[in-house]
């Protein structure tokens, strides 16, 4: 089983020092792995630490404790150069904001080309270019666009872009951080399914942070529910959504929109609050449920939980 | 009248006009691929006031350099017989109290202006962006030094540095140029490091970085093309600040020695005798206004032409 894993993360901890005496915990102590070619989707509410663990795996931040295990490697203390490389080569990440996310000075191909020029990995520039056009083939946008400045591109297609950025290395793992929620509907379909196409093409792994539970079940295989930087539940998309034990990922189930006036007229909304649980996040446990299915609280709280 | 009936009517395929292009739009038209210069110059040259602006001062610099070569009169030849005439022939801007000959004056003086301008342009992007660059980028303790040490360069009154100045150095160009490395960097490096934070977070500044750009690479590729609009602007401000200054530095006494001239000590002298011989003032006046508005025009264009997403407008 451990060779099929690609990232693991254990009690990942991210603080952030306001001043002398506030610190921040956005990641508090959080758990998972990634298995090869598979998607792991992160939920949660604004705030909930969803980005910043995204970030912390692909350093962009220190990580204050924990490990992060990418293929064996241990990449969350202190990196030496050839780490560096391979954790810059491997992981990649996709940004949130289309817009932003494209330097406005620099063409397409230049934005594309930008981690092949870095690593070395083509010599010449004509090599990088014939690379860059295959990738943009496999994002389904045309090689006439590599002349281009991003401005002249509309959204989905800038998203693309940005895939093609994280792909043009061949990584191993993609960070996805909220790419689609900055989209609108009919985008959003064409970017998941262009990111679910790849998938099955070169057996990518994702970590798929967004807010939109759908769209999460769509893709993910696994899924994990965090609230206030801690994992309450975890486990396998059927596990999630069958049998949901955890108050917080109940009320998010009941929050998502059902097409049909009659059920959303009578439909009872879940109302959660931490002041709800008997005992804080940071005193409770792990607990197994079947599968890979985990929750956080303790034996009582779970026993009363599934009672529901 | 009669009934018509909707079916009575039929259309031909004569009857419709297509107004407007001709443009097939089914077509997508690719534009050819040239290295991203090419763009600036021709989106430059698009430009009417910064091309205008642009051979302005080329004008200018070719006149204050051949002038004084080829003119029959020296710049510090004096001659008490001829003072004080008018604009003429012979003395195309006239000449001033000694008889000097003003129009090689003005030109001579025009030289060791634009000459100051680009130093402190130069001091400018040199000291003042790559201070703020650091400052800004790497951010942390290092900022905190570099800001205090700023602040206290700023705090210290111009005319006590000066001062200072004036009891080991004489008067002389070098001196001008001492003078403004101690004071003009200040401003520009406060702007620039301003933007730099404002673009270090953006989102295609971390995606290079998960790239593992070098810190060199995140610096000169991602911000500082981002940011060059302002500084353009602000080395543009510089230039005529740079050329009063060193007409204060005169006054003061660090500026340059008395037989030589530059605009801004022109103008001065000029402004002794103002209601005599306003010429004295106001032809050099005229030269330095036409210098800092075709600067200020050179700025814009190159502003505009060195930002891609312009092109449409």
């Amino acid at each position: 089983m451990m060779s099929d894993t690609i990232l693991e993360v254990k009690e990942l901890k991210q603080y952030f020092r306001l001043s002398r005496k506030e610190i921040v915990r956005a990641v508090d102590g959080i758990s998972f792995t990634i298995e090869k070619g598979k998607t792991y989707g992160l939920v949660g509410e604004s705030g909930s630490g969803k980005s910043t663990t995204g970030r912390s795996i692909i350093r962009l931040y220190k990580p204050t404790g924990g490990q992060i295990l990418f293929q064996g490697t241990d990449i969350s203390g202190k990196l030496k150069a050839d780490e560096k490389k391979f954790l810059h080569t491997k992981m990649q990440m996709i940004f949130q904001d289309p817009m932003a996310c494209l330097n406005p000075r620099k063409k397409v191909i230049d934005i594309i080309g930008e981690g092949l020029m870095i690593h070395k990995v083509c010599k010449t520039r004509e090599e990088m270019e014939q690379k860059v056009y295959q990738i943009l083939d496999l994002v389904g946008l045309s090689k006439e666009h590599a002349k281009r400045y991003p401005h002249q591109f509309s959204g989905g297609q800038r998203q693309r872009i940005g895939i093609a950025r994280a792909l043009v290395l061949e990584p191993d793992l993609i960070i996805a951080d909220e790419a689609i929620s900055a989209l609108d509907v009919s985008i959003q379909a064409q970017v998941v399914n262009l990111m679910k196409k790849i998938q099955k093409e070169t057996g990518i792994a994702y970590l798929f942070i967004a807010h939109d539970l759908s769209m999460v079940k769509y893709i993910s295989d696994h899924i994990g529910v965090l609230h206030l930087g801690h994992l309450v539940e975890s486990g396998s998309v059927e596990e999630i959504f069958e049998n949901p034990i955890h108050p917080y990922t109940k009320s998010l189930l009941t929050a998502i929109p059902v097409p049909n006036p009659r059920v959303e007229r009578t439909k009872v909304l879940h109302e959660y609050d931490i002041s709800m649980l008997d005992c804080p996040y940071t005193e409770s446990k792990r607990i197994y449920i079947g599968g890979t299915h985990y929750v956080l609280g303790t034996e009582d709280e779970v026993e009363k939980w599934r009672k529901e | 009248m009669e009934d018509y009936e909707l079916k009575d009517f039929e259309f031909n395929e004569n009857d419709f006009e297509l107004v407007g292009e001709q443009v097939d739009i089914t077509k997508d038209e690719v534009e050819p691929f040239h290295p991203g210069w090419k763009d600036v110059v021709k989106r430059f040259c698009k430009n009417k006031g910064a091309v205008a602006g642009l051979i302005c001062i080329l004008l200018i610099v070719c006149l204050s350099i051949f002038v004084p070569m080829v003119s029959s009169y020296k710049f510090d030849a004096i001659d008490t017989a001829s003072a004080n005439i008018e604009p003429n022939g012979a003395h195309l801007f006239g000449t001033d109290e000694y008889g000097r000959d003003l129009f090689v004056r003005c030109w001579q003086g025009t030289r060791i202006s634009l000459f100051i301008a680009v130093v402190a342009v130069l001091i400018d992007v040199l000291i003042g962006m790559v201070y703020g660059l650091v400052s800004g980028f790497f951010g942390g303790i290092l900022d905190g030094i570099l800001q205090r040490f700023q602040e206290i360069m700023n705090s210290i009154p111009t005319l006590v540095i000066l001062t200072i100045l004036l009891t080991v150095m004489k008067s002389s160009l070098f001196t001008v140029i001492v003078a403004l490395m101690f004071t003009e960097w200040i401003a520009m490096s406060r702007i620039t490091r301003a933007q730099v934070l404002k673009v270090k977070e953006e989102e295609y500044v971390l995606a290079s970085r998960t790239l593992g750009s070098s810190s060199f690479r995140l610096i000169f590729r991602e911000i500082v093309p981002n940011i060059y609009g302002q500084l353009i602007i602000m080395s543009m401000m510089t230039i005529p600040n740079a050329i009063f200054y060193e007409a204060y530095l005169a006054f003061v006494g660090l500026g340059l020695a008395v037989p030589q001239a530059s605009l801004g000590t022109l103008i001065n002298d000029g402004f002794n005798s103002i209601l005599v011989y306003p010429y004295m003032m106001i032809i050099p006046a005229i030269i330095l206004a036409i210098l800092m508005l075709s600067f200020n025009l050179c700025g814009d264009g190159l502003r505009d032409a060195l930002d891609p997403t312009m092109k449409e407008r």
